[in-house]
């Protein structure tokens, strides 16, 4: 389980084949990478700030990696987050989980994005025509995170025979 | 009691401070109390700071519920709802 914060940017290729190096029993890698886009709620984007918490920024993607791993079988795990300025076209994040069977990394990688969406320490300040603005949270993002606790609810609830 | 306060993003830039060592008074206990207590400096601080603003919260640098009591030099932190990834 690696976290790293950083201004500089990162080489998935090379993240990959780091993550997933002399473990023959890894059968799947699962990546995603955020970018910054050009347009975001109808204005157009020139560039954005992130700024974080420095410090529980590591700790809530520690945590947030912890939790993948006790409901799926994670054999490595990977967070990158840059902070500072971008621009579009630039990448923000990259989540990479590698398991032995795809379907396990699928899961992992995507509960770790939502969660991260919601948990972890940082904002978004973008440049636009009219000037900079802090970006709103959205509420697709909570409700995409909640699907996972109501999931882990209902898988609970059908092991005690209750569904 | 002392405590650490830092704030974040648009909090932040609105009470334009990030970080601030506060000795309370012995009947603030809770984060939503501190956040009570610097309400009545009045100006940014009442407004920013004012229940209608969805603010999220951490304790030593864990987010936490409004009723977390406060202890010694703890870290308290105020700031907006996370918009990363």
């Amino acid at each position: 389980m690696v976290v790293r914060i950083q201004t500089a940017d990162f080489d998935v290729g090379a993240e990959l084949a780091a993550l997933r190096s002399e473990q023959p029993a890894i059968g799947a890698v699962v990546s995603f990478v955020g970018l910054v886009r050009d347009i975001n709620e109808g204005a157009e984007v020139s560039g954005l700030e992130l700024e974080h918490y420095p410090g529980m920024t590591e700790q809530s993607l520690q945590d947030i990696l912890s939790l993948a791993a006790q409901r799926w079988p994670v054999m490595r795990s990977l967070i990158i987050h840059r902070v500072g300025p971008l621009l579009p076209l630039d990448q923000i994040v990259l989540v990479a989980v590698a398991t032995r069977h795809r379907g396990d990394a699928f899961a992992a990688c995507e509960f770790i994005m939502d969660y991260l969406k919601t948990r972890a320490p940082f904002w978004k300040k973008e440049q636009t025509p009219d000037g900079a603005r802090w970006v709103d949270a959205r509420e697709s993002d909570e409700l995409a995170s909640q699907r996972w606790q109501d999931a882990a609810a209902a898988a609970t609830l059908s092991q005690q025979g209750a569904l | 009691m002392k405590i650490q306060c830092r704030f974040f993003a648009s909090v932040r830039e609105a009470l334009g401070a990030s970080f601030e060592e506060i000795e309370l008074p012995p009947e603030v206990t809770t984060v939503a109390a501190v956040r009570a207590y610097l309400r009545q400096r009045g100006g940014v601080w009442d407004e920013v700071l004012s229940d209608k603003n969805l603010l999220r919260t951490a304790y030593n640098q864990q987010m936490c519920a409004a009723d977390t009591v406060l202890t010694e030099q703890c870290e308290v932190a105020f700031f907006p709802p996370v918009t990363g990834g």
